[in-house]
């Protein structure tokens, strides 16, 4: 059977994208999103749903926007994913539903991404109630269960929103501490504009002040308010801070002006909107040549912002393409736009001026050795490789650790051997009254699976409060 | 009625372009340990601007405020009854305070206020307390009546007009001629720094110094604020924010540090002009 050709979004043309963060990726008509849904075999087996971490009914959203029946469809995606606007723009689909959707065996897989994008923007923008049917009935009914309880939520990236919005529907008294002055966590302070407009998280926010939970910036827990008192002052905690504390390669001259990691340099582009400096107050130092260091999202993230501010720029990675974990969509953006790619290089020494600005870098040649136990093809240095490129601003995005900002100040909660939170399958760490989700768990790994230790925790939270 | 959280309760007005706040914000004032900090933001468009605290009292902190570039004048031109539209804090490691014996406590310039709640402390710790505190002239040398506690207090001013002539370091190496000191604190201007930093070191005497590096988050999410110890033929990046901002100035690489700090010098001095210019004379600060 020839199966249909799967409708690609609409996008801003390269060249519109050079100077405006404004987002790249236009989404689907309504047209479209039923031209691209009626492709959807709705396979009695739909393999999709195994490879959505939080096991959304694909099929079933899919058929809702088939019948017309956007209402429908939202509230099914709404009782699984609790930030599908979100989600759709940011998962990293290839790998997950689509990834696994059977016509891959026959052409191009169904764009699950940009149909549940496209169902969550037209709720957002007719303003359709954002609770299923039985949440709202739950609001009302559930309170009784959790009289008085009163549940503090430590950061609110992807996954402490989660457990807010959780609680909040069962009725149960949240407060949300955040140390910035924005909510959203790396959705605010990391992905970009173009990816992922703050217009949206900003909606998301204020639908849980409406379900009742309390928000308070400007907290950063561990000083401002100790984990004792936390401790005493509620029945339970959610600890989700991220991992967001960036590791640098440590080489000669990394302390030059001009070398950066990629959270502050995506922090102050985003949080801070440097980008629209001077009418905001942070300042960024962006030059003429840009070089980006990894390959996973945050670099593309990096390279894409510092290529808008008008640079050019070249992305450094020590592998070869397709070892790349950023979302593929993302690196064909990045090429589209004009990015620059050195594969199997890295650097090894920043070049200064007297004045301590970064000039250049020292890179060598790598090249990749036999599969080790794992599998993975480990890098190794090609001796007497090494050559010269010219630089105003590098920008490192070679991953991140976790955050301990919190952690010293409470030592009493186990880590592991990396210093990230250890939970057992509810989400509960070794102090019961704590639990914990999200990157600082598990390290970086994704939106949707924030999301979904937040869920987790979420009823290892309610067992815990009822019991 | 209660005040607002992060309202401005006090202003004043210490020297030229200098001013003292009082700020309603309970967690901070409740929290808050000598050598901290906060972070405060003046508008929605703000910069995050790092401020050591103090002093505090009931539920109100004190910040002291000198204007330089267009954030902190920006500041500095708020008034009683303004509100701040974001405080944070309080941040950074507190300051080791303990029993040590003798101890040397030197501010020079800004750095008065930030030695002023340290010093105060190491008082209460039964510490003799030896004070230098030291400006460019007698206008600039603030607070200079608020050190009655100490043990010992000696002041200076590099144009002589008030106590000795010369700079706090100069008085430092005297002191520490006819004189063994258990701990030094020495907090000001980073040249200042570096080179109370330089003494310390040749009397092999340990020296706390508060870096006052660029920041961003405060929480050690960015990076940007890091700095490089070396230590035992070591060097070993740091983050101010959160390993300090109270360091061992003996260690500090102190070059890397300075330059540091002009890395955005174009930017302000951009930022700066244009904010003059819409805000007209500001000879009255
Ligand atoms: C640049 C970048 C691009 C990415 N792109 C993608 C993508 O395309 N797709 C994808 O699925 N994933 C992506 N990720 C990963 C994803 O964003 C993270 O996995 C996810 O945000 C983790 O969520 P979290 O809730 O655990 O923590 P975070 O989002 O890190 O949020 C933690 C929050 O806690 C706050 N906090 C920390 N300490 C304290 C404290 N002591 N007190 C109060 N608050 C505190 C922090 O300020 C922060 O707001 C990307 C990450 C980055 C950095
Ligand atoms: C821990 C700490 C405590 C501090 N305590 C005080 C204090 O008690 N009183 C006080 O007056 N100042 C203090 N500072 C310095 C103060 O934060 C800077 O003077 C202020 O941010 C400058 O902003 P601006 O826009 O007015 O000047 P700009 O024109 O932006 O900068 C002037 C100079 O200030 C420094 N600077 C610029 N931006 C930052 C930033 N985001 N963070 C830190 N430094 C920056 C740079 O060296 C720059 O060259 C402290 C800094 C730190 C890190
Ligand atoms: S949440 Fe992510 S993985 Fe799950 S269906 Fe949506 S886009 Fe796919
Ligand atoms: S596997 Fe693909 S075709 Fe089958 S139901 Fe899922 S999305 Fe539709
Ligand atoms: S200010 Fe961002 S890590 Fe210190």
């Amino acid at each position: 059977m020839a199966v249909k050709d799967r409708i690609e979004v609409r996008e801003l043309e390269p060249e519109e994208r050079h100077h405006t963060f404004s987002e790249v990726s236009l989404g689907y008509t309504y047209e479209m999103a039923q031209e691209e849904a009626k492709r959807c075999l709705q396979c009695k087996v739909p393999t999709c749903i195994s490879g959505c971490p939080v096991g959304i009914d694909i099929p079933g959203f899919i058929r809702e926007i088939v019948k017309g029946n956007l209402d429908r469809s939202f509230k099914i995606l709404k009782s699984y994913n609790y930030l599908p606007a979100i989600c759709g723009r940011v998962c990293p689909q290839e790998i997950q539903c689509e990834g696994v959707c059977v016509l891959n065996k026959i052409g191009k897989p169904i764009n699950i991404g940009a149909l549940e994008r496209f169902v969550a923007d037209w709720a957002r923008e007719n303003n359709v109630n954002n609770l299923t049917d039985e949440e709202s009935s739950n609001t009302s009914n559930a309170q009784k269960d959790y009289v008085d309880k009163k549940v503090a939520v430590i950061g609110s990236g992807p996954a402490g929103l989660t457990v807010a919005s959780e609680l909040g529907k069962l009725g149960i008294s949240v407060d949300i501490y955040e140390a910035l002055h924005e909510f959203g966590g790396v959705l605010v302070y990391g992905i970009p504009e173009f990816r992922l407009p703050k217009k949206i998280v900003g909606k998301e926010i204020s639908h849980l002040e409406a379900l009742g939970v309390n928000f308070i910036k400007n907290i950063p827990v561990g000083y401002a308010i100790s984990p004792k008192e936390l401790l005493e002052k509620y029945d339970a905690l959610f600890v989700g801070v991220g991992a967001g504390t960036p590791k640098f390669m440590g080489i000669p001259g990394s302390e030059l002006n001009g070398v950066y990691s990629a959270n502050e340099f995506l922090t102050r582009v985003n949080l801070m909107r440097a980008y629209k400096f001077p009418e905001y107050d942070t300042p960024i130092r962006i030059g003429k040549r840009v070089v980006v260091v990894g390959g996973g999202n945050t670099a593309m993230d990096a390279a894409r912002s510092a290529l808008r501010l008008g640079a050019h720029v070249t992305v450094v990675y020590r592998r070869t393409e397709s070892e790349m974990p950023a979302r593929k969509a993302e690196i064909a953006h990045a090429k589209e736009e004009g990015i620059e790619f050195m594969y199997l290089s890295t650097p090894v020494t920043y070049i200064g001026d007297a004045h301590g600005n970064l000039v250049a870098i020292e890179c060598v040649r790598m090249q990749l050795s036999e599969p080790d136990e794992s599998g993975r093809r480990k890098p190794v240095i090609i001796p007497n490789s090494n050559f010269v490129i010219e630089a105003d601003t590098v920008i490192e995005a070679i991953g991140t650790e976790a955050n301990k900002f919190l952690l010293n100040q409470f030592p009493d909660l186990k880590t592991n051997k990396y210093g990230y939170i250890v939970t057992n399958e509810m989400g509960q760490t070794s102090i019961p009254k704590v639990f914990a989700g999200g990157d600082i768990v598990t390290g970086s790994a994704t939106v949707i699976l924030a999301m979904g230790a937040g869920k987790t925790a979420t009823r290892g939270i309610a067992e815990f409060l009822k019991s | 009625m209660e005040n607002p959280i992060n309202e401005i309760v006090e202003k004043k007005r210490l020297c030229k372009g200098v001013y003292e706040f009082w700020i309603n914000n309970e967690f901070v004032a409740k929290h808050a340990k000598p050598g901290q900090f906060v972070i405060v933001r003046n508008t929605e468009k703000g910069e995050r601007i790092p401020l050591t605290i103090a002093d505090v009292s009931g539920k109100q902190f004190r910040i002291v405020v000198k204007a330089i570039g267009k954030s902190t004048l920006e500041l500095c031109m708020k008034n009683k009854g303004d509100v701040l539209h974001d405080v944070v804090g309080p941040l950074g490691k507190p300051s080791e305070i303990k029993y040590y014996g003798n101890t040397l406590i030197i501010g020079g310039g800004i750095g008065i206020a930030a030695i002023f709640p340290i010093a105060k402390a190491l008082k209460s710790f039964n510490n003799r307390v030896n004070v230098i505190i030291g400006a460019k002239t007698v206008d600039e040398l603030i607070l200079k009546d608020e050190f009655t506690f100490a043990d010992d207090l000696t002041t200076c001013t590099d144009d002589g007009s008030y106590g000795k002539k010369g700079s706090v370091v100069d008085v430092m190496k005297d002191k520490l001629r006819s004189e063994k000191f258990d701990v030094i604190w020495a907090i000001g201007p980073a040249v200042m720094m570096k080179y109370a930093s330089l003494v310390a070191k040749e009397f092999d005497t340990p020296v706390w110094v508060s870096l006052n590096s660029i920041m961003i988050d405060g929480t050690g999410m960015c990076g940007g604020c890091r700095t490089v110890i070396k230590k035992d033929g070591e060097s070993e990046i740091q983050y101010v924010c959160v390993d300090g901002p109270e360091f061992d100035g003996r260690y500090v690489d102190w070059e890397s540090f300075i330059k540091r700090l002009s890395q955005y010098r174009e930017q302000e001095t951009l930022a700066l002009e244009s904010f003059i210019k819409q805000v007209g004379d500001i000879s009255w600060l």
